[in-house]
């Protein structure tokens, strides 16, 4: 584009007057526009394929799985007539007796179908307790119709209760926020209003931070040992070089897994660590390093460590020594010489380790299931045990989407404070 | 640890295998690994692959239903049967994905033990979450899994599994409440907060288990002084490594394995055949024989071999003094609120 400079274009139209001259101008740019949009979408479709996949690989389960999060009908498919029986309701006191009946109905047809399960399940979630009495009531149903109906529901005091038939009506509406609200540990209260819930139930929002603690931890540690060494390994001769880079490297191509169980060797009570610790008397009784967050942040910073030293390396390798032999000689001590002239030039490759450390350390699953103790898991294990054993994968969308909103908005500061332009991954 | 690595490395094989398990008389079995699956192996997967010509595919998982879901939801289930804990079983019926079990093609209701044949999962067997201890570093015996409460009798970490269940009971028991009234209290708010306070005088000397492996080994490590388990895992132990431990039976809680059809299994048929061999009484006592879990029919006692008697959690020595049979409808009903709050509790 720089090529063309207005000028050498003009030289055969110098007589011409200036309007046209701008004219011909604006067709050399439009034509230039053109071939340029033909390059970008000539590069488009090489990389479609890739875009293509990821789309399809990616893309579309990430956005199908969240949507799970708002988007819960299982409750409205369950019970249409008694969906329908509650439009006009209030919320206060108990419904008419023809939501009853209409209840009644959609039992039956549920237990008829087969669903009668997953409408208990579903209820279950928002109404502990729940599963057993809609099995129980469905049972009693069996043999009864009409007024029989009516008779045997009413006297299943769980139908009665006054929390059941708001949760129903919350239920009945496909879009809810009753996932992403529990997943801040908030919930609707009965006049309408979101509030906390207990405190012996909040949990989420302590996990949250307790996740972002770690993290953040984790990112500094391996700032603080990775620094150094990528200083070290910039400023060795090359053959060291290469052996400090494959020492760095090694751990990086085992598995976590396996990194992991060496570390539960390494760290439980009559392990290495503290069998050393022991012997050169620095501690006089052994450490619980096993199961406590501080063994979960030794092991995660091993782990994480060559992903924050790799890119402060790359960016290190290309300040040529001699900036700061002239710094030194216009008469900058070393200190000053350090500061002004080698910290802003690797700052760019230390914020994009940082960031890549701590944002792998949000999604860590294997290793604080396995090192940490029971108040050292990170918002992944909840996860998991949403999706694996609670089978309620709309709670686990919601966490998810808390989590993605959390880290995007995070990046989003970050990209803001310090333009995305001067990171430097690799 | 090595147990965990050898269930993902068998995991990623059994994905890789199943592409190839769909052929008419094959039957899929999945099952949760280690020393259970081997004993299903010699007592039940072999003698009917005999007789019947059968070829039976094995695959592991960790026991989690989450994986059965997803092949369930997208239309692809490569397996036949899959073993599961009781409250999954009642999981996996609510969510549909797991078959109701028609009873005429596999033996008669009424000859299980209460609660071990349930709408979608037939028991396997009956196993028994106890204490367990090494007497070359505990010099004083517990009597009671309750003594896992007693911290200044037993000073010293103790391990028990992260999860409310068994957990919450066993903290009521040792609160003064009596086995038959534990799910009563235990249904009303006041009797959770109650389990939980007791469950905070010994909180800070609890060492929190996940895999049915890391008893023996958090007691092997002598990470722990005692440990909750299941009783086949530390019999395991003992028999096949030759592990002092010891086990207390009093206050002990009976549970059931238990084995269930997913939807949209291949060969149902060919599972209901498996699944009524099993609980014949002969062949539901065979189990016993390579690993210490007891039969769940109330006519195999007899079949049980002399030896292996003793050390199964319902032999009559070992239901003399006070014990609990777990309630699976209770945590079908308030499981997953009360993991909930024991995961807030946890993290507090």
């Amino acid at each position: 584009m720089s090529a063309l400079q207005p000028s050498e274009l003009d030289r055969p139209t110098l007589a011409r007057d200036r309007s046209a001259a701008d004219a011909d101008l604006k067709s050399v740019s439009a034509a230039l526009r053109r071939a340029e949009f033909g390059d970008r979408m000539r590069s488009l479709l090489l990389a479609a394929p890739l875009l293509v996949l990821l789309a399809l690989s990616f893309g579309i389960p990430i956005v199908l799985l969240l949507s799970r999060a708002v988007y819960d009908p299982t409750i409205a498919d369950a019970l249409p007539k008694t969906t329908a029986a509650l439009t006009g309701w209030n919320g206060q006191g108990l419904p008419g007796d023809d939501a009853f009946v209409a209840l009644a109905a959609d039992l039956k047809d549920n237990q008829a179908k087969g669903t009668a399960y997953e409408l208990a399940k579903s209820l279950n979630a928002r109404l502990p307790g729940a599963r057993s009495q809609v099995l129980k009531t469905v049972r009693k149903l069996e043999s009864a119709d009409g007024q029989a109906a009516l008779g045997a529901i009413k006297s299943v005091p769980f139908w009665s209760a006054p929390s059941t038939w708001p949760t129903i009506q919350n239920g009945t509406r496909s879009l809810t926020s009753f996932y992403l609200l529990s997943a801040l540990d908030l919930r609707w209260n009965a006049d309408g209003g979101i509030e906390r819930v207990p405190p012996e139930q909040a949990i989420f929002i302590q996990v949250f931070l307790r996740t972002f603690f770690v993290a953040a931890s984790v990112t500094l540690a391996t700032l603080i040992l990775g620094f150094p060494l990528a200083y070290l390994i910039a400023n060795v001769p090359k053959g060291l070089a290469a052996i400090l880079i494959v020492a760095v490297l090694l751990p990086f191509w085992t598995s976590i897994l396996v990194r992991t169980a060496a570390w539960t060797v390494l760290l439980q009570k009559f392990g290495l660590v503290n069998d050393f610790l022991l012997f050169i008397g620095v501690t006089g009784d052994r450490l619980d390093l096993m199961y406590s967050r501080i063994g979960l942040i030794i092991a995660m910073t091993h782990i994480q460590l060559p992903f924050t030293l790799l890119p402060i390396y790359s960016v290190m390798r290309t300040i040529p020594p001699s900036q700061m032999k002239a710094a030194y000689s216009l008469g900058a001590r070393p200190f000053t010489a350090f500061r002004r002239i080698y910290i802003p030039q690797v700052f760019p490759g230390v914020m994009a380790g940082c960031m890549l450390t701590f944002i792998l350390c949000l999604g860590y699953y294997i290793t604080p299931a396995l090192i940490g103790g029971a108040s050292d898991q990170l918002i992944s294990n909840f996860i998991a045990n949403y999706v694996n054993v609670e089978l309620n994968w709309e709670m686990a969308a919601a966490l998810s989407f808390i989590l993605l909103v959390f880290t995007l908005a995070l990046f989003g500061i970050f990209a803001r404070v310090l333009g995305l332009d001067r990171l430097k991954l690799v | 640890m090595t147990q965990l690595r050898t269930r993902l490395l068998a995991l990623a094989a059994a994905t890789a295998c199943m592409t190839g398990a769909a052929f008419a008389e094959e039957l899929s079995i999945m099952a949760s690994g280690g020393a259970w699956q081997d004993a299903q192996r010699k007592a039940w997967f072999e003698p009917f692959a005999k007789e019947t010509g059968a070829k039976i595919l094995e695959q592991e998982y960790l026991g989690d239903l989450g994986k059965v879901k997803a092949m369930v939801e997208t239309g692809n289930v490569p397996i036949d049967l899959v073993t599961v804990e009781t409250a999954t079983v009642l999981q996996g019926c609510d969510a549909g994905i797991l078959e109701r079990l028609d009873y005429a093609k596999i033996a008669p209701r009424d000859k299980f033990i209460e609660g071990s044949a349930l709408d979608c999962g037939v028991g396997l067997d009956a196993y028994g979450d106890i204490l367990a201890y090494d007497p070359t570093v505990l010099k004083e015996a517990p009597t009671s899994v309750l003594d896992l409460f007693d911290t200044t009798k037993f000073p010293g970490k103790r391990a028990m599994r992260k999860f409310p269940a068994q957990n919450l009971e066993w903290a009521l028991m040792a609160d003064g409440v009596t086995p038959a009234d534990v799910y009563k209290v235990l249904a009303t708010p006041e009797g959770v907060d109650r389990a939980f306070k007791k469950l905070d005088t010994i909180k800070q000397d609890i060492v929190w288990w996940d895999a049915g492996a890391q008893p023996a080994q958090l007691l092997a490590s002598k990470e722990v002084v005692m440990t909750t388990a299941w009783n086949g895992r530390i019999q395991n132990a003992i028999d096949t490594d030759k592990k002092p431990f010891k086990i207390v039976w009093n206050n002990q809680i009976l549970e059931y394995d238990m084995i269930a059809i997913p939807k949209g299994a291949r060969n149902p048929e060919l599972a209901y055949k498996y699944l009524a061999y099993i609980s014949e009484p002969k062949n539901n006592a065979k189990l016993a024989s390579y690993i210490t879990y007891g039969p769940v029919r109330t006519d195999a006692a007899s079949f049980v071999a002399a030896d292996a008697l003793p050390k199964l959690p319902n032999a009559p020595d070992h239901l003399s003094g006070a014990y609990l049979v777990a309630d699976t409808e209770f945590w079908g009903d308030y499981g997953e609120d009360l993991v909930k709050r024991f995961n807030a509790w946890l993290a507090q």
